[in-house]
C-alpha cells in the first residue's frame, strides 16, 4: 500500500538508471543515512558506539571489499585479514613518518598500498580458480601476518610489536588516539563507509561490475565477448584490497586504538567471509546485513540473559551463545541460501503486493 | 514459503530488539564496590583462565563473608567472558564500565594495551598484575596503570640472577648459552630487550626463538634448541604452547631442571599433559603454591563450607588459583588503602591513590593469613611495580615445590630501561610526565 511504485513514471534515462529508481527507497535510504549520522551521535552511549556501531561499520566496509571480489568477480579469497593488516600497518608507517599528513589521506594511501599488495597476490588468480585460489590467498594471509610479525621496521621497532594509533585531527577534531571521543570516531567511520558504499554501488552497476559478473558467471564466455580476464580479475583484486586496506586502517585507528598482528589472523578472514556469505554474495546491502548479523547477534545474545535476570555462569552463557549463534547461521542458510539480502528483497516484493497478494 | 516468512519475522525481531538490550546500571550502584572481572572460562585458554577466575571470586567472597567487605563496604563483581580475545575484552570493559567500575583486571596483555589509553579518560585504574606493558611501571607517565608486584623485565632479570646463582655466580654466566623461547606476541616479546641487555652485560650467548600463535607446532624450534644445546632455557609461553613446548623438550632430551618458564608458563595445566617428562621443570612465581596457608583455611571455612565456592575445593592451591587470590588481595588492599579507614564508598581517584600508596608489610600479610605466601611490597608514585622479588618453583610430577628463596630483580638494569620505555610509550599516547614531588 505504502510501498508501491504506481504513478512513478521514468521520463529520462537518468531517472531510469538511478540507484534507487523507486521514490520510497530513495527516501528511506536518505533518511537512514541522516539518522545514522545524527541519532547515535546524540543518543548512543559510549558502549553502543565503541562496542557495537563502530565495529559493525568497519566490518561492513571489509565485507563490502570482499564482496566485490568474491561476490561480484567470483574470486574466492581468504586473504582479507592479511590485506586489512597491510592497510593498518601502512597507515601506521605513513602517519608516523609524515605526521602533518591528513589522517583521511593516510587512510586512502594505505588503501592504495593494500591495493598494490592485492594486485600482487591476485596474479595467481589468472591461472587457478575456485578452491585452489582460496588456498593461494590463504598463503597471502599467512605470509603477510608473518612478515609484520617478523620485521620490526613495520612497528617502528616497538619492543612489544604493537602498533598504536597516534592522536590525529581532522578539521580540528581529534579522531584518532585515546583522546578522540567515540562519537567523533563513529562519524568518521560512517562517512568513510557511506562514501565507499556509494562508490561500490556505482562500480557494480557500471561497466566494471558487469565485466566482473561476466567473469564470475562464465569466464570463457566473458573472454569471447571481449572482457579481458587478466585486467578484470586484477582490478577486482586491487579494488577489493583497497576497501579491505581502508577497513584495516580504520580497524586499528578508529576502533581498537592499538593492535598486534594477532588481530588480523585467519579468524578475521573467515569472519569477513562468513559475513559475505550470510549477508548475500554479490550484494552491497548484503555486506551490511552480514556484518550486522555477525557483530550484533552475539552481543545481543550475551546481553539477553542479563536483561532477563538469569543468573547463569558466564562460561555456560558463552557456550549457549555460541550454540544459538551457530544454530541461527544454519537456520538462515537453510531458509535462504542466497543470504539476508535476498530475504530483504523478498520482503520488498511482498510489500509491493501488500495488502492484496495474488 | 512459511519458513521464509518466519525467517524475515525473526530477523526483524532481532534487529528491533537490539537497542533494547543496552546495558543498564545496577540497582545497587553506589553501595557496593563494583569490580568487573574479565575472565576466560571458555575458549582455547580456559584451562588457565578458570583457576584464576575462581581464585579471584573466592577471595572476594571470603572478604564479604568473613569481614563484611572492605571496611564494611561490600564488594560486588560481575564476570564477563572474553575468551582471551581482545575485541571481546574491550566490549566487556565498555559494558561493565558503565556500572561504576572501581578498577579493572584485564587478565590479558592484549586487552591491557587496549585499556591503558582509556584509563585516564575513564578514570578507571588498570591493574595488570605481572602482565601488560612493562613500561607502565613508571607511574610518572602512567598514573592509572599498575603492574605490581613485578613485571616481565624484572622477572627476566631475576631468572638470569637465579641461573647465575646455580652456576656459582653471575660472572660464571660468561660464555654460557641461554635460549629464550617466546610466544610471538607483544606478551612473549616483552622480556627480549632485558635479556639482550643482560646478555651484553654478563656476556652469555642469547638466542631468541619465536613460536607463532597458538604454538601447536614447535618441532623446528626444539630441533634448533637441540642444535644449540643451551645451558639454560627460559620460556615465555601461553596456553597450549606451554604444554607442547614441555612435551617437545622432554622428548628431545632437554634437561628439565635447566628449563625455566615464566609465571604464565608454570601452572598445572602446562605440566600435567607432559606426564613424567615434565618432572623437574621449573617456573617463576611471585607467590607460593599449595594450600598450606591460613587464607586457604579461611576460604574453606567461610566460602566452600557454605557452598559458595566458585570451583572445586580440590582445585584450590593450583598455581593459577593462588594467582587469582593474590591478585584479588592486592586489589582489595589497594582499595582499603584508598579508603583511608572510611566506611564509605571510595571513588576511583581514591582507589588510584590507594594503589599508589599501597604498602603491604610482612605484618599485614600475616594478618591476611598470607605469611610466606607473598612478599611485602611498597608502591610509590614513581614505581607502580614495587619491584617485587620472585621465587623459582619446580614440578615434582605431582605438585609445584618452591626450590629457591626470594630472588631480587636487577633493578639497576631494569629501572633505567623502564624509564626510557615509559618516555617512548607515553609520548606515543601524547602524555606528559607528572612531577611526583608535587603529589600528596
Amino acid at each position: 500500500m505504502i510501498y508501491r511504485e504506481a504513478g512513478q513514471f521514468k521520463t529520462s534515462y537518468a531517472s531510469d538508471q538511478a540507484i534507487f529508481p523507486i521514490v520510497q527507497d530513495r527516501v528511506v535510504v536518505v533518511l537512514a543515512i541522516v539518522a545514522a549520522f545524527v541519532v547515535p551521535t546524540v543518543m548512543a552511549n559510549e558502549y553502543w558506539l565503541q562496542a557495537v556501531l563502530i565495529p559493525f561499520l568497519i566490518y561492513a566496509l571489509a565485507a563490502l571489499g570482499l564482496n566485490l571480489l568474491t561476490g561480484y568477480a567470483g574470486q574466492l579469497s581468504l586473504g582479507t585479514g592479511g590485506f586489512m593488516a597491510v592497510g593498518a600497518y601502512s597507515a601506521f608507517k605513513l602517519t608516523t613518518a609524515f605526521p602533518p599528513l591528513n589522517i583521511i589521506v593516510v587512510f586512502l594511501l594505505a588503501g592504495v598500498i593494500a591495493a598494490g599488495v592485492g594486485l600482487l597476490f591476485g596474479i595467481p588468480s589468472l591461472r587457478i580458480k575456485g578452491f585452489y585460489l582460496a588456498v593461494a590467498t590463504l598463503a597471502a594471509q599467512f605470509f603477510l601476518i608473518w612478515l609484520f610479525n617478523k620485521v620490526p621496521w613495520f612497528t617502528n621497532y616497538a619492543s612489544s610489536g604493537t602498533i598504536t594509533a597516534p592522536p590525529r585531527t581532522v578539521l580540528g577534531v581529534m579522531i584518532t588516539g585515546p583522546e578522540a571521543t567515540a562519537a567523533a570516531r563513529y562519524v568518521t567511520v560512517l562517512a568513510l563507509v557511506a562514501v565507499f558504499a556509494l562508490v561500490a554501488k556505482n562500480l557494480v552497476r557500471g561497466r566494471v561490475g558487469r565485466s566482473w559478473m561476466a567473469i564470475r558467471d562464465r569466464d570463457i564466455a566473458a573472454e569471447i565477448i571481449g572482457v579481458r580476464p587478466m585486467r578484470t580479475k586484477l582490478l577486482a583484486f586491487g579494488i577489493s584490497s583497497f576497501y579491505c586496506g581502508v577497513a584495516g586502517a580504520a580497524y586499528v585507528f578508529l576502533y581498537l586504538g592499538s593492535a598486534e598482528t594477532l588481530a588480523f589472523d585467519i579468524n578475521l578472514s573467515f569472519l569477513v567471509l562468513f559475513m559475505v556469505i550470510i549477508g548475500g554474495l554479490g550484494s552491497v546491502l548484503g555486506s551490511f546485513l552480514g556484518a550486522a548479523f555477525i557483530v550484533l547477534v552475539p552481543i545481543f545474545l550475551t546481553n539477553v540473559p542479563h536483561m532477563v535476570g538469569l543468573g547463569l555462569s558466564v562460561a555456560l552463557l558463552k557456550q549457549i551463545e555460541l550454540m544459538v549463534f551457530g544454530g541461527l547461521i544454519i537456520f538462515f542458510l537453510i531458509v535462504e541460501p542466497h543470504g539476508l539480502a535476498r530475504l530483504w528483497q523478498l520482503t520488498k516484493e511482498k510489500l509491493r503486493l501488500w495488502p492484496f497478494p495474488h | 514459503m512459511r519458513g521464509r516468512t518466519f525467517a524475515i519475522a525473526a530477523l526483524a525481531m532481532l534487529i528491533a530488539a537490539g537497542p533494547a538490550v543496552s546495558p543498564s546500571p545496577v540497582a545497587a550502584q553506589g553501595k557496593e564496590i563494583f569490580i568487573p572481572l574479565l575472565v576466560y572460562r571458555t575458549g582455547p585458554y580456559a584451562p588457565s583462565g578458570i583457576p584464576i577466575a575462581n581464585g579471584f571470586v573466592d577471595y572476594f567472597t571470603l572478604l564479604n563473608e568473613r569481614d563484611g567487605g572492605i571496611n564494611g563496604v561490600k564488594i560486588a563483581w560481575e564476570e564477563c567472558e572474553t575468551q582471551y580475545d581482545t575485541k571481546q575484552g574491550v566490549e566487556c570493559y565498555e559494558r561493565l564500565k558503565g556500572k561504576g567500575a572501581a578498577l579493572v583486571n584485564p587478565y590479558s596483555t592484549g586487552i591491557t594495551y587496549q585499556l591503558i589509553p582509556k584509563a585516564p579518560v575513564d578514570k578507571v585504574p588498570v591493574f595488570s598484575m605481572g602482565y601488560g606493558m612493562s613500561a607502565s611501571s613508571d607511574g610518572r607517565w602512567f598514573p592509572w596503570v599498575f603492574n605490581l608486584p613485578t613485571n616481565y623485565w624484572s622477572q627476566a632479570s631475576a631468572v638470569v640472577r637465579y641461573m647465575g646463582q646455580q652456576e656459582g655466580g653471575l660472572d660464571k654466566l660468561k660464555g654460557k648459552k641461554i635460549v629464550h623461547v617466546f610466544h610471538n606476541s607483544p606478551y612473549g616479546k616483552e622480556a627480549n630487550p632485558t635479556l639482550e641487555e643482560l646478555a651484553k652485560k654478563h656476556q652469555f650467548e642469547l638466542t631468541l626463538l619465536a613460536v607463532d600463535h597458538p604454538g601447536q607446532e614447535q618441532g623446528s624450534t626444539w630441533l634448533q634448541v637441540r642444535r644449540i644445546n643451551p645451558d639454560w632455557i627460559f620460556m615465555s609461553g601461553w596456553g597450549v604452547m606451554n604444554q607442547v613446548a614441555i612435551k617437545e623438550a622432554a622428548s628431545k632430551g632437554v634437561k628439565m631442571d635447566r628449563f625455566i618458564g615464566n609465571w604464565w608458563s608454570a601452572s598445572e595445566a602446562d605440566v600435567v599433559p607432559a606426564g613424567d617428562g615434565a618432572k623437574g621443570y621449573k617456573g617463576a612465581t611471585f607467590h607460593a603454591p599449595g594450600t598450606a596457608f591460613k587464607v586457604h583455611q579461611d576460604i574453606v571455612k567461610h566460602v566452600y563450607d557454605k557452598g559458595k565456592g566458585a570451583g572445586k575445593k580440590e582445585a584450590m592451591g593450583e598455581a593459577l588459583y593462588n594467582r587469582g587470590i593474590v591478585n584479588a588481595m592486592y586489589a582489595a588492599e589497594a582499595i582499603r588503602t584508598g579508603m583511608k579507614g572510611a566506611k564509605t564508598m571510595p571513588t576511583t581517584e581514591q582507589i588510584r591513590w590507594g594503589f599508589e600508596h599501597l604498602n603491604l608489610t610482612e605484618k599485614r600479610l600475616e594478618e591476611l593469613g598470607m605469611k610466606g605466601f607473598g612478599h611485602p611490597i611498597k608502591v610509590s608514585c614513581e614505581d607502580h611495580e614495587g619491584n617485587g622479588p620472585i621465587r623459582i618453583q619446580q614440578w615434582d610430577g605431582k605438585q609445584w615445590k618452591l626450590v629457591s628463596d626470594w630472588i631480587a630483580p636487577m633493578r639497576d638494569v631494569v629501572r633505567p630501561k623502564i624509564e626510557a620505555a615509559a618516555v617512548e610509550e607515553g609520548k606515543k599516547l601524547g602524555y606528559t610526565m607528572r612531577d611526583c614531588s608535587k603529589e600528596k
